[in-house]
């Protein structure tokens, strides 16, 4: 109770509201703009936040996470373009609801859907807090070594049809935070006689290259555009009605989220499509799904957005990201010596209390933001693609060149915007390079420290979670190749699809 | 044959034009960086082998080449898209956009935040495209919000600019700290 109080408190803070308003609001605007997404505002930002408190830090980062998915809802139904990608299926019922001049109740519901799934998964965050603070000190070593594992291979696995090319990236990313000076042989690896090589390549610098450069550069190649979206009229709380009554649907939603939210390399896709897939298997009119229907609509926001606090609960509790953007947060964590984990629950249980507040909080304000600004937020989405390509281009120098006023970053962040452009460009995930990354990091730490206690390979899993973990490996990868196998009988082939395209923006 | 056939299914996958290219380059870098871990890196005679600090850039370069290679074979299996080299073309082009921001980076320093920031913004709008008043107008007022922002309320560390030391004495000050 006293650290309810104590989180509750952290909150009642002029910077930590101020940071909950720019944060939240900001990221509605950011997800509202086509073209620019949560990913390239928090690595652009992440650089500014270390300066500022932990709880003020990534309360803005957590704000934007949170509330991008509600303003990537309204381009999606407005104009058949999602602002950010995880809001792909909601333009499949949103859009054609808009084209029956029903604008104002896809856009509702969306928003309602949104705050629904949002609750939900902080509900569940919160009720699963002390069952994690139970758990998480079980784990050591080597359950870390084998959870972050764990995640490696569902990163690449989770990149359906594109395999082959998320495992190698995943693999350059693992090489990539081993270029340095090695920390306890004190050797050097892969620095090439250069010295600049040897403190390593930054994860920041690869971050903003990859997501925000790579974006200026992807828009300022491709012919200009503007989306036009037409302003809504009608009543905008008529979507909270309509929800209560698919209240089934939008919970089993935001289930999913959850579930697959905590799941590293899984994520808001996941959840959508199987959520969609669910709400239309289960729906009195499944032939409308597609061409409009609430339910579609609401299963596809509910569970996009149960995702970032069910992201959460990896991070906090055991350091161990699920993907890019709570990945970047890991980050601001470390900045602040305040290392996720176990000891998290133990030490700073008033932190993580606090960041369960701002993103009841955060929901709260875009809920109410939303419902009075839609129509300004649909003037603000015009700016041309090109214009936005210039501001990211100048913003990303903030992130960069503020870390260590070094010209050589800004040159390693170029070259990892022109292949994350490319990567864009064929479709191919830019995320598995960032999780091989922090999970690569995170391995090699790790199956370090378990060493002196391991006297037999089979020491590694003598332990239950261990054994658990490495049975999840094994289950993981037998499903994968069985799922091979029936696709391969069948001679269905995965068809065109962008799915990867969110984890990249 | 018709086992060659369903293999040659299995490998087979959606794809973009170029993917060829980004395959043989990825399978040649990281055949490269593989044949040089014993140059590159360290073997320490008495440490266990997951704690040699060669361990982990072979393991993931060796895991890299098979994917690659596997990810190559799978694109030279596919249907041969057009448009492979415009595409390599347009990857070529954004290299222009490295430098501009390359060269930016190397100018703050010496010109100062604020207006560098200017001349870019404005510079690279013309470079984009645009011509109109409002668009250009925007964009220096995008580059002002930026730098107020940026340094000037959030104060992150970036340089004062080389050319403030010859401003007079009061504005020297203010420039050098907030702009």
């Amino acid at each position: 109770m006293e650290n309810l109080i104590a989180g509750a408190e952290m909150l009642a803070r002029w910077d930590v509201i101020i940071a909950l308003l720019v944060g939240s609001i900001g990221g509605v605007i950011i997800g509202a703009i086509p073209g620019v997404g949560p990913a390239v505002a928090i690595a652009i930002l992440l650089p500014a936040t270390f300066s500022l408190d932990p709880i003020v830090g990534l309360t803005v980062l957590l704000g934007i996470y949170g509330s991008s998915m509600y303003g990537g809802a309204i381009p999606a139904v407005l104009i058949n373009t999602p602002g950010t990608a995880v809001n792909a299926l909601t333009s499949y019922d949103g859009y054609p609801m808009t084209q029956r001049g029903e604008a104002h109740r896809a856009v509702s519901l969306a928003y309602s859907a949104s705050f629904w799934g949002g609750i939900f998964g902080i509900g569940c965050l919160i009720a699963l807090s002390p069952v994690l603070a139970m758990i998480a000190p079980m784990f050591g070593s080597r359950e870390i070594f084998l959870a972050a594992l764990l995640g490696i291979v569902l990163v690449i696995l989770a990149h359906r049809g594109q395999i082959f090319a998320a495992g190698a990236l995943a693999m350059f990313g693992i090489f990539l935070q081993t270029v340095g000076l090695d920390a306890v042989t004190y050797t050097q690896r892969y620095t090439f006689g250069y010295s600049f090589l040897s403190s390593g390549i930054n994860l920041i610098v690869v971050v903003l290259g990859l997501f925000a450069l790579s974006q200026a550069f992807f828009l300022l190649t491709a012919p200009d555009s503007s989306p036009d979206a037409k302003p809504v009229t009608g009543k905008m709380t008529a979507g909270i009605r309509e929800l209560l009554r698919h209240k089934r649907v939008a919970t089993v939603a935001a289930g999913f989220g959850v579930i697959l939210g905590m799941i590293p390399g899984t994520g808001e896709f996941t959840a959508q499509f199987m959520s969609y897939t669910y709400a239309q298997k289960t729906s009195k009119t499944p032939e409308l799904f597609g061409k409009g229907s609430p339910e579609g609509l609401i299963a596809s926001e509910a569970a996009n957005n149960a995702v970032p606090a069910a992201a959460m609960i990896p991070l906090l509790a055991l350091g161990i990201p699920g993907e890019a953007l709570t990945a970047m947060m890991l980050s601001v964590f470390y900045v602040h010596n305040v290392i996720p984990g176990p000891q998290l629950f133990q030490n700073n249980i008033d932190l993580v209390y606090g960041l369960y507040f701002a993103l009841i909080a955060l929901n709260v304000i875009v809920m109410v933001f939303l419902l009075f600004s839609t129509n300004l937020l649909t003037r603000i989405i015009r700016v041309p693609t090109r214009f936005l390509g210039v501001m990211i281009l100048i913003l990303s120098f903030v992130g960069v060149y503020s870390l260590r006023n070094s010209l050589t970053d800004c040159m390693i962040a170029a070259g990892f915007g022109v292949l994350g452009l490319v990567l864009k460009r064929l479709n191919l995930p830019i995320v598995p390079i960032i999780l091989g990354m922090v999970l690569g990091g995170i391995m090699e730490v790790k199956l370090r420290s378990a060493l002196p206690r391991l006297k037999t390979p089979f020491d590694m899993i003598d332990r239950p979670i261990a054994f658990v973990l490495f049975a999840l490996i094994l289950l993981v990868l037998a499903l994968h190749i069985r799922t091979l196998v029936k696709e391969l009988r069948a001679h269905r082939l995965d068809e065109d699809h962008d799915i990867h395209d969110t984890q990249t923006r | 044959m018709s086992r060659v056939k369903t293999l040659q299914v299995l490998f087979k996958r959606y794809r973009r034009p170029g993917d060829i290219v980004f395959a043989w380059t990825m399978l040649i870098i990281s055949l490269f960086l593989l044949w040089q871990l014993t140059e590159q890196t360290a073997w320490k005679p008495r440490a266990k082998l997951f704690a040699q600090p060669r361990f982990w850039p072979g393991v993931s370069l060796a895991f890299m080449v098979v994917f690659a290679a596997f990810h190559l074979i799978g694109s030279m299996l596919s249907e041969r898209i057009e448009g492979r080299w415009r595409e390599v073309g347009l990857w070529a082009s954004s290299l222009e956009y490295a430098g501009w921001f390359i060269g930016y980076a190397a100018v703050v320093p010496i010109v100062g935040y604020l207006p560098s920031t200017m001349i870019f913004a404005v510079a690279l709008a013309l470079r984009a495209g645009y011509r109109s008043r409002v668009a250009l107008g925007s964009a220096v007022v995008g580059a002002v919000v930026i730098v107020l922002l940026f340094k000037t309320f959030l104060q992150v560390k970036l340089p004062s600019g080389r050319i403030y030391e010859a401003l007079p004495d009061g504005l020297r000050q203010i420039m050098l700290t907030y702009f």
